[in-house]
């Protein structure tokens, strides 16, 4: 962000610098480099084919899989954005999963199943928000408690048929996860409309604009007349709705409610997505077409480890250097031991 | 200034009141056998917590507990089935959590990053380690884990005080040391209660950053090591989880999670809590895995929005600074 205010005197290279600036640069660079190793090392990487009327291909599946944790880490990078975090995510899928398969077993109407498992992850997200915003608990601890006891709550849900088979069948929200409209997979073209709704919501409406006040300076956004309280709310609402939609998704993928393990981890991917993304994890910014880049980095790097022959393990220790490498870029201190490391050269 | 005691207070209430009613609802349950078997069963949780407790005061948390935990039990699987004596690979290993705890400690303070987000890096990081070892679960054969097992001190009434059960309270009083009587302690304290006064009186930030978080990796290996020899075996996916039920434990023990006030020693009431808790569901033999978590999520809420109370209504932190009480404090 500083170096776009350095002052153009030298004559070369001031456009590369000011795009090297832009955030969107580095994080694009990424994926670009990732899916150039990919396409040495793996054949017909960049072909796209139809098969059995629909599209085929690794970039295709790419952006499949990164749906769930894209639609998580939208939510994320909103309450980010105001300067808190949602460990619950993982927990409200399985939730999610279990009311799901619970209604389905109780006979209840798909659609409305939809809508019960959307307001389940309303609920929690109303749970959440009450911790972090009425009672002003830690966010990071007001969401622990959510996501120590969620998974619980999943396991329980599924007791209450018997718990012995919560496997279903239901056209509705498998057409909405797996299914595909003329090539395209719904669950893409969905995911693509919700954040077009986020993204009009962050951008195009005052609640956006009150969002990153409040993660920026909390103090500040209150004398300005903003009800900080109603704002912070807010977010974990929006949190648990598109955690919510990804236990959808997730669910009916798997045609089961496996409270235990679905969606582990994902509530890291998330805040991952949301840091390659360029959010800081001080609040005040909140940028939803980068978090989806972050999301996409995140997920060519598991697919390319996956393709690349190494054993999946190596995922998570990879997962790791990049995020560390990311933070270390985006710190001023270690930046600027880097420049002295190499002789300063480049300032 | 007595508020301070006042959540370690109320943590020794649960505690006394979840042991008298296993022992009302149960037969044989108020015992020093059950007591001696909570305390070995739960001993690495504790250990780990420990550390996770100075991490706490100081206003920031560790993540990777639960997988250094599980990294270390699968170096030292490794490394006995290579010949290693399991103390040799225990005091490496030791060295090692020590070493990875600085090293996020370093990064914390020099890009003063959260340490929320860099400690996550290190859960990731060791659990891949663990991956990257074995996947498989291996046995520890030496002889010396079986001694290790056996040793115990009996406890009057038929109970038995086992050797991880030991180490664990020995460790207990160290920290205690550390926390109370050293420098070391006091800069934790005066950093977590408020980071900015701690700058201005000359606390050594850097340092101190590294060496609290060190102290919270040495905890942790320790925690690792009581958990294979206890177990004797490494599974890579042991202590999954486990960083949840240390930050739980110090929470429970009455420690406050903005940091500054808070006793070691309550983290070991806090652990018993939750071990205790896990005990009476399984007595119960009809609840379920599904009760544990549920109860643990309960009661962590529960005392957070207790320590939300007396800090509203006490000013715990600001009476933790000055005795003056009725001057405002100034501010930060």
């Amino acid at each position: 962000m500083e170096r776009a205010i350095t002052p153009p005197s030298k004559p070369f290279t001031p456009r590369l610098r000011e795009l090297a600036a832009h955030r969107a640069v580095w994080p694009l660079l990424a994926l670009a480099l990732i899916f150039v190793v990919d396409g040495f090392v793996a054949h017909g990487f960049f072909t796209i084919r139809i098969v059995e009327g629909r599209l085929f291909g690794s970039l295709i599946d790419i952006l499949y899989r990164a749906v769930p944790t894209g639609l998580v880490a939208l939510g994320m990078a909103i309450v980010i954005g105001t300067k808190g975090i949602d460990l619950s995510v993982g927990s409200v899928i399985s939730i999610c999963g279990a009311m799901i398969a619970w209604r389905i077993h109780a006979g209840d109407s798909h659609f409305v199943i939809l809508l019960i498992a959307l307001a389940t992850g309303l609920l929690c997200g109303v749970w959440n928000g009450f911790l972090v915003a009425i009672l002003d608990i830690q966010p990071i601890i007001a969401t622990l408690i959510l996501m120590v006891s969620g998974r619980g709550i999943g396991l329980m849900i599924n007791l209450i048929y018997g718990g012995t088979d919560p496997s279903f069948e239901s056209r509705l929200l498998q057409g909405l996860s797996v299914g595909h409209l003329s090539l395209i997979p719904t669950r893409l073209i969905l995911g693509a409309a919700i954040f077009g709704a986020l993204w009009l919501l962050i951008r195009r409406t005052a609640l956006g604009v009150f969002l990153e006040a409040v993660g920026g300076n909390a103090p500040a956004a209150r004398l300005a007349g903003i009800n900080a309280r109603l704002v912070k709310y807010s977010a974990y609402l929006i949190s648990g709705l598109c955690a919510a939609w990804a236990g959808v998704v997730l669910t009916a993928d798997t045609h089961t409610s496996d409270p235990v393990s679905v969606g582990l981890y994902i509530e890291l991917d998330a805040i991952l997505a949301v840091v390659i993304g360029g959010g800081s994890l001080a609040g005040g910014r909140i940028y939803l077409g980068m978090t989806i880049i972050g999301t996409l980095v995140i997920q060519a790097l598991t697919t390319s480890i996956l393709m690349s022959g190494l054993p999946p393990e190596y995922n998570l220790v990879i997962k790791a250097v990049v995020v560390l490498i990311v933070l270390l870029l985006q710190s001023d201190n270690a930046r600027r031991a880097l420049f002295k490391l190499f002789g300063g050269a480049k300032r | 200034m007595r508020e301070r005691y006042l959540p370690l207070l109320a943590t020794i209430i649960v505690f006394v009141a979840l042991f008298v009613t296993g022992g009302m609802l149960y037969k044989n349950f108020l015992s020093a056998q059950v007591l001696g078997d909570v305390l070995a069963d739960n001993a690495f949780i504790i250990i780990a917590a420990i550390g996770t407790t100075f991490v706490i005061l100081s206003g920031g948390i560790d993540l990777s507990i639960g997988s250094m935990i599980g990294f270390v039990g699968v170096v030292m699987a490794n490394l006995d089935a290579a010949g290693w004596h399991p103390l040799v690979s225990a005091a490496i290993m030791l060295a090692f959590g020590l070493c990875f705890g600085a090293f996020q400690g370093f990064i914390i303070d020099f890009c003063e990053i959260q340490p929320f987000i860099i400690t996550l890096a290190g859960l990731f990081m060791l659990r891949g380690g663990c991956f990257m070892v074995n996947l498989d679960s291996v046995p520890l054969r030496h002889p010396f884990v079986a001694a290790f097992a056996d040793a115990n001190i009996e406890l009057p009434d038929g109970g038995y005080l086992r050797s991880s059960a030991i180490l664990m309270l020995v460790s207990l009083a160290v920290a205690v040391v550390i926390a109370h009587f050293t420098r070391f302690g006091t800069n934790v304290y005066a950093i977590g209660g408020d980071r900015a006064s701690a700058i201005l009186m000359g606390v050594p930030m850097r340092r101190t950053t590294v060496m609290i978080y060190a102290l919270g990796g040495f905890y942790s290996a320790l925690g690792g090591v009581v958990y294979a020899l206890y177990t004797a075996s490494g599974y890579p996916l042991a202590g999954t989880g486990n960083e949840l039920n240390a930050i739980a434990s110090v929470v429970l023990g009455g420690t406050l999670l903005t940091g500054g006030v808070g006793m070691v020693a309550g983290t070991l009431f806090g652990g018993m809590i939750l071990g205790l808790i896990a005990t009476i569901i399984n007595f119960n033999g009809s609840l379920n895995g599904a009760w544990i978590m549920i109860t643990g999520g309960v009661l962590l809420f529960l005392f957070i929005v207790m320590q939300r109370f007396l800090v509203g209504s006490f000013n715990l932190r600001g009476a933790a600074e000055s005795h003056a009480a009725e001057t405002p404090r100034a501010a930060a």
